[in-house]
């Protein structure tokens, strides 16, 4: 495309300074922070903090929580994007679109009205209240927050499997069939692995924004539930400790890292099936 | 005759508002290498994927081996498919591919192994039980294909136009592969395809269709030579289709000559299609007594010329291994043997046939 490699170079060279500047060079600034103390002498005792019964059950919290709505939406996901992809075409893609529109609206706002439907006066109770049924307090819950997160995050699992799902020939349902397979066996041995890369890059998607989120949870969650993320926040912002919010980041990212390699390792060996 | 094995009774199948089957019959016999051939759209891949269980007749029925099948699914027929574009499993290696069907009707592993290595021979593709399915060629992906189906020792085996991917040469040769395999493993083909010259170098049994018709059912030979209509003369091979009128028994008239023929039984004065095949006509010197006409057109295939003949008002294809010139004055002959003669539609049902 481009005449030279002089001018694919020059055409680079934004992308190389962005990336310098809003990647590279905050990250060194975080692993700096992190491993030093104020007086900027190396130390690893930023990273030993996380022993500390506090900070380790934010952290065990927000790992649960992130699982829990990774799974529920791969649950929800799943099933849409079976039915949706024998679908016709246009219908398929309308209702995804339906599905993906969250994504369309900020999630400060949306969370925001979340946060009006669960608060103790809000939109469920007063309904709960009208069909006379007991209150349900759900703000500052784990509940709330999970909703929220799943709320956000769907969209980003639907549309990974939906492609996957709707790329796979339909003829090959057939030849299963064909051969002998039941409904079930066609699904467990030729729809559920071929769709694997698409259900796996859904889950990282899911998974990595939901274990460092803060805003949700601090929105739905209230000051008591703590995420990792608004232990950070609060790290920077309220105690100033840019060390210790550093260190927490950069264990955040060793539990991000370790997750990528575990989608990666079984992306690998799908796509080494497929080819 | 062979022992039947498949019977097609009364079968109808619209999509909308769209007859795509009216009325099918057909019965298909034990070890037949039977094609399915016409025009797309004429109901021939919906009749196989009946036969298959895909597809649900609105009516009529499938008797398989004496028992109706028609509300069978495919995962409990015994007949195999070997889909238009291959199907194979992507995510699986070939011998994994060919090991599915009998790992679901659970066979044991060592019998497994043998089959594999059975249906890979086969099929000429010893020692390819751990390529990638998805770095074969085309042709190979074709031989895993059928290998795959045939491991689960079918009664029947369906191949929807299998061979339409491959090129020229690879689809020669799949086809004296196929008829080997026939051969060898005892299973009943069905196969679907538009290729004229595919059906007739390798069926026992040719079903020509159209709009959802059977229009003939015969040997390669006998669809060839003697077509029931002009549709079958017009899409088998190449041919001269005129209006004539019968004059008595074995005389017929054509653009105002009369000629000699060896068909009886049509009605005199009964207006008829005559069909006559480019290759059966012979040109010679322009002579007093003869149909005689210009050469319009003269094209090179390689074993023959196709030349074309203004004469009587009607452009004629001949085939001839001899060049003539465009201009050229010459005149036509035709043996009484090679004269085909054929009803006209006389229903407007009939008349749709011939479209």
């Amino acid at each position: 495309m481009f005449r030279s490699i002089k001018m694919r170079n020059l055409f680079l060279a934004p992308f190389c300074v962005w990336a310098g500047i809003f990647i590279f060079v905050p990250l060194v600034c975080i692993i700096y922070y992190g491993l030093t103390d104020m007086s900027g002498n190396f130390t690893f005792d930023n990273l030993a903090i996380i022993s500390h019964r506090e900070y380790y059950s934010s952290l065990q919290l927000s790992i649960i929580l992130a699982l829990v709505t990774t799974i529920v939406c791969l649950l929800l996901a799943y099933p849409l994007c079976l039915i949706l992809v024998d679908k016709a075409k246009s219908v398929g893609t309308i209702i995804i679109l339906l599905f993906v529109l969250p994504l369309w609206m900020n999630t400060l706002l949306s969370t925001m009205a979340w946060q009006t439907i669960f608060e103790r006066d809000g939109i469920l109770n007063q309904v709960l209240r009208l069909l006379s049924l007991p209150d349900m307090t759900l703000i500052n819950t784990p509940t709330a927050v999970v909703i929220g997160m799943i709320y956000n995050y769907l969209p980003y699992m639907v549309l990974p499997l939906y492609v996957a799902l709707s790329k796979i020939d339909k003829s090959i349902f057939e030849a299963a069939r064909d051969l002998g397979a039941n409904s079930w066996q066609t699904f467990s041995k030729v729809t559920l692995p071929l769709s694997l890369p698409g259900a796996i890059s859904g889950i990282t998607m899911v998974f990595i924004p939901s274990l460092t989120t803060f805003a949700i949870s601090a929105l739905l969650g209230g000051s008591k539930l703590l995420l990792i993320g608004n232990v950070i926040e609060q790290e920077f912002t309220v105690e100033y400790d840019w060390h210790l919010g550093s260190a927490l980041s950069i264990i955040l990212m060793i539990f991000i890292i370790i997750n990528m390699v575990i989608t990666l390792v079984f992306d690998k060996s799908t796509k080494e099936d497929e080819n | 005759m062979k022992k039947e094995l498949i019977r097609i009774e009364n079968v109808v199948k619209t999509f909308g508002n769209l007859k795509v089957l009216d009325e099918i019959d057909l019965t298909i016999h034990e070890n037949e290498f039977m094609t399915l051939l016409g025009p797309s759209g004429c109901g021939k891949t919906t009749l196989l994927r009946i036969i298959g269980g895909f597809e649900m007749p609105d009516s009529g029925k499938i008797i398989f081996n004496g028992k109706d099948i028609t509300n069978v699914p495919p995962n409990k027929r015994p007949i195999n498919t070997v889909f238009q574009k291959y199907s194979l499993f992507s995510h699986m290696n070939v011998e994994e591919n060919i090991a599915f069907g009998p790992k679901i009707s659970g066979k044991s592993s060592d019998y497994i192994r043998d089959k594999i290595s059975y249906a890979l021979k086969l099929v000429n593709l010893e020692g390819y039980e751990k390529h990638n399915v998805t770095k074969l060629s085309g042709g190979q992906q074709q031989r895993i294909a059928i290998a795959r189906a045939i491991v689960n020792e079918p009664k029947v085996l369906l191949l929807d136009e299998p061979l339409s991917a491959l090129d020229l040469k690879l689809r020669r040769n799949m086809r004296q592969e196929l008829v080997r395999i026939n051969r060898e493993t005892g299973i009943t083909f069905i196969f679907v395809t538009h290729d004229q010259e595919e059906a007739l170098s390798m069926s026992d049994t040719i079903v020509v269709m159209n709009q959802g018709y059977i229009q003939q059912v015969g040997t390669p030979e006998n669809v060839y030579n003697e077509p029931e209509n002009a549709f079958v003369a017009d899409f088998i091979g190449d041919s001269n289709i005129i209006d004539g009128v019968i004059v008595r028994d074995k005389l017929v008239k054509i653009l105002g000559r009369e000629y000699d023929c060896v068909d009886t039984g049509f009605p005199p004065e009964s207006p008829v299609d005559v069909q006559i095949r480019p290759e059966d006509i012979t040109l010679d010197e322009p002579q007093e007594d003869a149909l005689n006409g210009v050469v319009t057109r003269v094209v090179f295939w390689g074993v023959f010329y196709d030349i074309t003949v203004s004469a009587g008002g009607f452009e004629w294809l001949i085939q001839s291994i001899h060049r003539r010139e465009v201009g050229e004055k010459v005149s036509l002959h035709l043996d009484p043997e090679n004269i085909q003669i054929m009803m006209k539609p006389q229903s407007e049902d009939e008349a749709k046939l011939k479209e």
